[in-house]
């Protein structure tokens, strides 16, 4: 395999995954912006050669990633725990309409059997819809979310950096997964079951 | 046996840390029973394969460099 080195062709061929990545995480054009920016010349004082494109494209990305995380330790330091609280009693009371008073599912409401999970990922619409689901979650839940499923890290350090309890953390989570499914239950299977 | 709502918190839980023996158990007869749960159970668990797909879409990950560390220079 040719050697890969870093330069502005490549940085420019990368750009549209990169601002796509930094805006998913970020939900900010402008700080997302300034993050690719940054990565990209921070990249291209770096002198490293690779094996290929792709392993450069992992090295960039990981320099990315990095500026991002700086950004969203930055938010969620300056994020005070009742901004938690208020997203938090919105998604709760979704998800506690969906329970009888005995806290078992209400019949009509019950998770529903998606079928097989390879064919779902193959859908177009699908990943529309994940896509849509992931943009409502409210930016607070949001930003613990995207730290643990995309930047993929361990939850302690998520808490300790953003500066909230471990049991918060969790509890996060857990909402942010339950209304994400929710979401993608009512907007891409009962959506597309309507208009079979 | 526990409620549906505490299974679903579990459940979101196990994906964070090592659940308790006695939280596995609990968790385990809950959703032989429920289907619903059972749902759910699956429902996040494509959740999470569906975050790990759409990172890769970004930059998919290179099974032949894999020794090689971000950064590492290569000779």
């Amino acid at each position: 395999m040719p050697a890969a080195t870093i330069d502005n062709r490549f940085v420019s061929s990368v750009r549209q995954d990169m601002l796509a990545f930094a805006r998913l995480q970020l939900r900010d054009s402008e700080l997302a912006e300034d993050a690719v920016q940054e990565a990209s010349t921070a990249a291209l004082h770096g002198e490293q050669r690779f094996s290929g494109q792709a392993a450069l494209k992992t090295w960039v990305f990981g320099i990315l990633k990095h500026k991002i995380v700086d950004l969203l330790r930055q938010q969620g330091r300056s994020t005070p725990i009742s901004a938690y609280v208020e997203e938090g009693e919105s998604l709760d009371g979704k998800f506690d309409s969906l329970f009888k008073e005995n806290a078992h599912w209400h019949p009509a409401a019950a998770p529903r059997d998606w079928g097989n999970p390879e064919a779902a990922l193959r859908e177009k619409h699908f990943w529309a819809v994940f896509d849509a689901c992931l943009s409502v979650l409210p930016a607070n839940t949001a930003r613990v979310f995207m730290m643990r499923e995309f930047l993929e890290f361990e939850t302690a350090e998520i808490c300790s950096s953003l500066g909230i309890s471990n049991s918060n953390c969790h509890v996060i989570l857990h909402r942010a997964r339950a209304a994400l499914r929710g979401c993608l239950e009512q907007g891409w299977l009962l959506a597309g079951e309507k208009n079979r | 046996m526990m409620n549906c709502k505490q299974a679903t918190r579990l459940m979101s839980e196990a994906q964070e840390r090592k659940l308790e023996i006695t939280e596995r158990l609990g968790l385990g007869v809950h959703l032989a029973l429920c289907t619903g749960c059972n749902n759910y159970h699956r429902q996040l668990q494509l959740l999470r394969q569906a975050c790990h797909i759409h990172r890769e879409q970004f930059n998919p990950a290179q099974p032949d460099t894999s020794e090689v560390q971000p950064g590492q220079k290569l000779e």
